[in-house]
């Protein structure tokens, strides 16, 4: 896409008032990582040191060290790897075989299943957490992996962009493969799943985010230190370290480092699935 | 589209069923189910662990008449007055600039969404050391020794300027869709008619972006409304309660005091706003779709 048709028209007035706000803009919104790095490359004592300085006087990665080598941190972000991979991997397979079937095949009540699914974009998740914690009390699975990753798979947003993207496949393709005696998992994975790349790639680094972020579910779920993903630990860890600010900061860009790459490495994918999340395109 | 297909085909239930089967379990489990006992709950005087008698509506008077779910009520709409309007408006405005500079627009853009795709304690931790009171940089440069979050004035509006920061990234990408989505013949035959500048944005680019800006802020404030991670976190609630927001108080009622039927009735009312404004949003949009 080509940018800005209404450049071409704005007079150097408005060029400039746009370049300053730009500017202003961005450096406000760059600045709390910058300084919590120049905080985090800094030894313990210049924290706190009553003469300001804002670039560190002695640059040490000391504080990473430090936090990557003792407490919980490096078991917080493994946990966290483990749950954001689980819960991606478990909610496109369910969300593609359940919009395959509501897009492409012919069953009875198929448009009111779908509806009753979409129901799930309108109640908050924040409603639910009181039965959903008496249940996974009751299951056994209170700083369980699969009482983390579990309830979180329930994708009604997964499953609306795969129905609609599915919806403009030629159906042609599905009944050549038909004919020649494929299941429909076999026509899904190898018909459908090739075509379907960017989509799908989008989705799941998205819900790879949103996985790796969550906060309130764990947060009910999990108890123990050992079973804390990374958004839950960081908050604990007062505790852990006391205040010792290089490592606080330490420890929250190494959290926050994982998906940023992400971010930063899949761009176009990123702002694709969340835009279709939004259903601003498809 | 092209499903159902033209021709006549079998009813393949059973393989649809099937496929279905994974998603229609966890659904079950995980939302319906719960959903419905949400409103059971609601009804009965259940603790965490045990469910007990059948209530009535006597959770629901109580809520009624219950001053502290009002004041978190209150405290939550304090907060989506404080960040509704600058999200919205400063995410269409990072929009605008972002789409303006071609070269820098990118980047620009990078730089606006960055911190909405990092954990929530990330931005919690950073705000923190910021705002620190004897050490915190903003105290440093406003050349104070504020205690930000413990001030009963400033805790509210210092969560909701870490929040505007996180999360203004999201509106901004919203907007940006809704630019690009824009024909540009539109801006060409105004500017033959001779318009410029501000007028191209107040004849041409508003009006086409009003249905973008309409959803963006109904979002803003569903989600602004559901706000817990970052006053618990920031502020647990204080000073003085003044920033225990709803959510919160359904958290403390079902965990730390184990009354879940209570706090599934407050869940209900909660509910019941967030769902009539997400029914309001799709309505207004519609029309705004269709004038536009």
């Amino acid at each position: 896409m080509s940018a800005a048709p209404q450049r071409r028209y704005a007079g150097i007035g408005w060029t400039v008032v746009a370049a300053v706000c730009a500017l202003v803009l961005a450096a406000l919104w760059v600045a709390p990582l910058l300084w919590a790095l120049s905080t985090a490359l800094r030894p313990e004592y210049e924290t706190i040191s009553p003469v300001f300085r804002f670039l560190p006087q002695d640059w040490t990665v000391a504080a990473f060290a430090k936090v990557l080598g003792a407490g919980n941190v490096p078991r917080w972000l493994f946990n966290s790897a483990l749950v954001a991979l689980l819960v991606t991997i478990i909610t496109m397979a369910v969300s593609l075989m359940a919009a395959y079937a509501f897009s492409q095949m012919r069953f009875r009540g198929r448009d009111l299943l779908f509806m009753l699914a979409m129901l799930a974009f309108l109640l908050p998740f924040e409603a639910l957490l009181v039965p959903l914690f008496r249940m996974m009390n009751q299951l056994g699975l209170i700083n369980s992996y699969a009482g983390i990753v579990l309830p979180q798979v329930v994708s009604p947003v997964a499953i609306y962009v795969f129905r609609q993207f599915f919806d403009t496949i030629p159906q042609d393709f599905r009944e050549a493969a038909v004919l020649d005696g494929a299941s429909p998992l076999r026509v899904l994975w190898s018909v459908y799943l090739p075509m379907s790349g960017n989509i799908v790639w989008a989705m799941a680094i998205v819900t790879f985010i949103g996985a790796w972020n969550n906060f309130l579910w764990p947060f009910i779920i999990v108890t123990s230190g050992d079973m804390m993903t990374i958004p839950l630990g960081l908050t604990q860890t007062y505790d852990a370290f006391g205040v010792r600010y290089a490592q606080l900061m330490a420890a929250a860009l190494l959290g926050a480092f994982p998906v940023a790459l992400a971010y930063i490495v899949f761009q176009r994918r990123v702002t694709h699935g969340f835009l279709a999340a939004t259903g601003l395109k498809g | 589209m092209n499903s159902p297909s033209a021709r006549p085909r079998r009813l393949e239930t059973v393989p649809a069923l099937l496929l279905l089967a994974p998603f229609l379990a966890a659904f079950l489990l995980f939302f319906l189910i719960p959903a419905v006992q949400t409103l059971y709950l609601s009804l009965t005087d259940s603790s965490l662990t045990r469910t007990s008698a059948f209530v009535g509506l006597a959770n629901y008077v109580t809520l009624v008449n219950d001053p502290s779910f009002w004041a978190s009520l209150g405290n939550t709409f304090y907060f989506s007055l404080l960040t509704v309007v600058p999200l919205t408006v400063l995410g269409l405005v990072m929009a605008l600039l972002v789409d303006r500079f071609t070269r820098a627009g990118p980047w620009l853009q990078g730089a606006f969404f960055l911190p909405f795709v990092l954990p929530i304690s990330v931005m919690t931790l950073i705000a923190d050391w910021m705002l620190q009171p004897s050490a915190g940089i903003v105290n440093h440069l406003l050349g104070m020794q504020r205690a930000w979050f413990a001030d009963v004035h400033w805790a509210m509006p210092m969560v909701a300027i870490g929040t505007i920061w996180w999360t203004v990234g999201f509106n901004m990408l919203m907007f940006l869709a809704g630019l690009r989505n824009i024909p540009r013949e539109l801006y060409e035959a105004a500017a033959l008619d001779g318009a410029r500048g501000f007028a191209l944005f107040r004849y041409i680019t508003w009006p086409q972006l009003k249905p973008v800006a309409w959803t963006a802020f109904v979002l803003q404030l569903i989600a602004s409304l559901k706000i817990f991670g970052q006053t618990y976190i920031m502020t647990t609630g204080g000073p003085f309660n003044t920033t225990r927001v709803t959510l919160h108080y359904m958290y403390e009622t079902a965990f730390t005091q184990s009354d879940a039927g209570y706090a599934a009735a407050v869940a209900m009312a909660f509910v019941l706003i967030v769902v009539a404004l997400s029914l309001t949003q799709g309505w207004v949009a519609r029309r705004l779709g269709r004038q536009a």
